[in-house]
């Protein structure tokens, strides 16, 4: 039961303290949170319920009902405080009153703001409500961002890919089997030669006719596994890049639980951005996040950002991992073997996929490939690289006479080492 | 009798510490929130921060059922919701056939009946219990898939289920719902909009010393300081699994049992491995590193010994 002292900090969902709540939102959405009308009734109904009486308080109020995800907390944070930034705020507010938006930046406030939380502050000037006083509402920040100058980041234009030519890919992604079992899932469906009986089909059918209880038979649903592939974008791959991206962008879209990740000196996650149907915007979104093209390869270290960071979110449900790479390492393996062999024993199937192998002569002879091979379950060699056709067909095709016998030669070689 | 829920946030920590579990402001606000609105409450953070715990100790201290579903991937209604006990509707088919039954819709009103039905947790949550709204705890949700999530939107939106033979069930009062996820996937949106989230962080050093005080008492205010000021330097590493607050427990618990007043680097190795579930991290740690961090910690808290 609310005290009276209670009932008196109260806010009334009519009153102003509404119209800041909604213009909040607003604020919150333009940074890129997804804040829906829904929510902000929630919200106003969650400050009502905890009451005014702590800053604090306040905070973890809205907090909960505007973050969903743990990496929307630091914009939220940010936006608070620039927001709600007079301290004596509540105290105004249990009066009603308007808070003033916008005081200019404190000396002791210089902190960053992120870029998204100014851009969404800029425009938002006009549509705050007014401030009491007739001073100008300033929003003052400033706009850094960081230039590395370790490395040379270039962004890379892609050619358009013609319609015929994504028909023709969408086509072969459709037939496209990868070299690994479907995964049986717990749930099942009707079967006349299942081996597990459906109790409940029978039952049905058994009130329905007299007699003898008809069996009915069911079987469990097959599933696709979740689908990590990792790609070296580096200087010695980059021939293939934009084929792969064509790739990663046509099985994206073609199936659930596809994670793309690119690696060369740095890791990306482009998983989001390949996720746009468009292929020219998802290829575009996705280079402009990817800036490390075309440069040297660390494998060892972010295929060790992979492991600590990303194998726990993506590797679960039997993954399969398809790693694209060279081998070819710049950092003469270092760490490699012990993050592959984690790799290796974090997913359900390792996969390989080598475009030197096309040579004839291949013979793990680097030190990147003689510290992957012996963690590898296949290994592909790609014939054709020209097109999307070619690399699914390679990919989904056997291996070819004699290509896993060599595999288990070279993995026993090299143990030997 | 059941206790009410709590009429403040203030009343809320209070409640959680009557319970041997200290909670932040934070948390305390969300569950406030959750308590008071009904609406359930997400919990998500690494594994061993007590998201657990908090449906535990609010089944405790409100004196209400707990129902717990541990999901895992594959989770269906069969198991989670309901199942009819065919074994007996068989053998009632087969006896009402001997005592000769014509009418085959009166058998099959019959055979459908509450009697025949197995009540999994969710359903269990929607019935009425004499102690008030049971507390509903959803556990790992990350790791079942999508279908079931979507599933259990419905579940939470409405708190009914429909069984086709039976019709729709509707909550006589509705549960207390906790769901927590490791974020081994990320849950979709829709999910979590229904939910007050909020995201369980590693305790400061203030509180985890407090929480070593109330869940291993048998360590000492001495230990219990290295303890924590050890693990809080764990966090800081680049470590494939940082330790929670779980393991500080353990950590703390194992080391009093074996009447250690102080730490020094031998027992620090010797008991690694309550700590670090990792052979990779052990391997690490173990030896000069973990010396180092000892060492550092010990100056800290001579530095400042009320820390």
């Amino acid at each position: 039961m609310a005290t009276s002292d209670a009932a008196s900090t109260r806010a009334r969902p009519d009153g102003r303290l509404a119209s800041n709540i909604v213009h909040f939102a607003r604020t919150l959405r333009t940074a890129g949170l997804r804040v829906g009308p829904g929510q902000v009734l929630r919200a106003i109904e969650a400050v009502e319920a905890a009451g005014l009486r702590k800053r604090d308080d306040f905070y973890w109020t809205l907090h909960s009902v505007f973050v969903n995800r743990r990496d929307q907390r630091e914009i939220f944070d940010q936006a608070f405080h620039v927001y709600w930034r007079n301290p004596r705020l509540l105290e105004k507010m249990m009066e009603m009153l308007l808070p003033s938006i916008g005081v200019p930046a404190s000396a002791d406030d210089q902190k960053q703001l992120s870029r998204r939380l100014q851009d969404a502050l800029q425009p938002g000037k006009g549509e705050t409500p007014e401030p009491e006083n007739d001073e100008p509402p300033e929003v003052e920040v400033e706009a850094t961002f960081t230039v590395s100058d370790r490395e040379v980041l270039q962004t890379r234009d892609f050619e358009q890919m013609s319609q015929a030519e994504i028909d023709e890919a969408l086509r072969a992604i459709a037939r496209l089997r990868l070299p690994v079992p479907m995964r049986r899932t717990r749930r099942h469906r009707v079967s006349r030669r299942g081996a597990r009986i459906d109790l409940r089909a029978s039952l049905r059918r058994a009130l329905r006719a007299e007699g003898m209880i008809e069996l009915r038979r069911k079987q469990p649903r097959l599933r696709p596994p979740p689908l990590v592939i990792l790609c070296d974008i580096s200087g010695s791959m980059s021939r293939y890049s934009r084929m792969f991206l064509h790739f990663m962008h046509a099985i994206t879209n073609d199936r659930d639980r596809v994670y793309c990740f690119t690696f060369g000196t740095r890791l990306n996650n482009i998983s989001r951005a390949l996720r746009n149907k468009d292929v020219d915007v998802a290829l575009q979104k996705a280079s402009a996040q990817v800036e490390d093209w075309s440069g040297g390869t660390r494998i060892g270290q972010t295929l060790h950002e992979f492991n600590n960071k990303w194998s726990r979110r993506v590797l679960g449900q039997g993954a399969v991992v398809l790693l694209i790479t060279d081998g070819l390492d710049r950092e003469g393996a270092a760490g490699l073997t012990e993050e592959m062999e984690r790799l290796h024993k974090s997913c359900a199937r390792l996969v390989w996929l080598n475009p030197l192998l096309r040579y004839g002569g291949y013979e793990p002879k680097s030190q990147g490939n003689k510290a992957m091979l012996p963690h590898v379950d296949e290994f592909r060699p790609v014939h054709n690289l020209e097109s999307l056709a070619g690399l699914i067909a390679a990919l989904g095709g056997p291996a070819g006479p004699g290509t896993d016998r060599k595999l288990a030669g070279w993995q026993t070689e090299l143990r030997k080492e | 009798m059941p206790n009410a829920v709590p009429t403040s946030i203030d009343a809320t920590v209070e409640l959680l510490k009557g319970g041997d579990y200290i909670a932040d402001r934070s948390l305390a606000t969300v569950l406030f929130l959750a308590l008071k609105l009904g609406r359930p409450l997400f919990c998500e953070g690494e594994a061993g921060v007590g998201k657990t715990e908090i449906a535990k100790v609010l089944s405790q201290t409100l004196g209400r059922p707990l129902i717990r579903l541990q999901c895992y991937e594959g989770l269906d209604a069969s198991s989670a919701v309901y199942e009819w006990n065919y074994a007996r509707q068989m053998i009632e088919i087969r006896l009402a056939e001997a005592q000769g039954v014509q009418d085959r819709r009166e058998l099959e009103s019959d055979i459908f009946n509450e009697r025949f039905l197995i009540r999994r947790p969710l359903l269990e949550a929607l019935q009425p219990h004499t102690e008030g709204a049971p507390i509903l705890l959803i556990d790992e949700l990350d790791r079942t898939d999508e279908p079931f999530e979507a599933y259990l939107l419905e579940v939470l939106s409405d708190f009914q289920v429909t069984i086709p033979e039976l019709g729709t069930i509707k909550a006589a009062q509705k549960p207390i719902v906790i769901v927590t996820s490791n974020r081994t996937r990320e849950i979709h949106d829709a999910l979590k909009r229904r939910c007050f989230y909020h995201w369980v962080d590693y305790p400061d050093l203030k509180r985890e010393i407090e929480i070593l005080k109330v869940k291993a008492p048998g360590a000492g205010d001495r230990l219990s300081r290295q303890v924590v000021g050890f693990v809080q330097e764990l966090r800081k590493l680049d470590l494939f699994k940082a330790p929670g607050v779980a393991e500080s427990i353990d950590w703390a618990t194992a080391l009093s049992e074996l009447d250690t007043l102080d730490l020094d680097p031998r027992s620090v190795n010797d008991t690694l491995g309550v700590l670090l579930k990792y052979q990779d991290d052990i391997q690490r740690l173990q030896g000069t590193e973990a010396a180092e961090i000892l060492h550092k910690v010990k100056a800290d808290i001579a530095a400042s010994p009320l820390g």
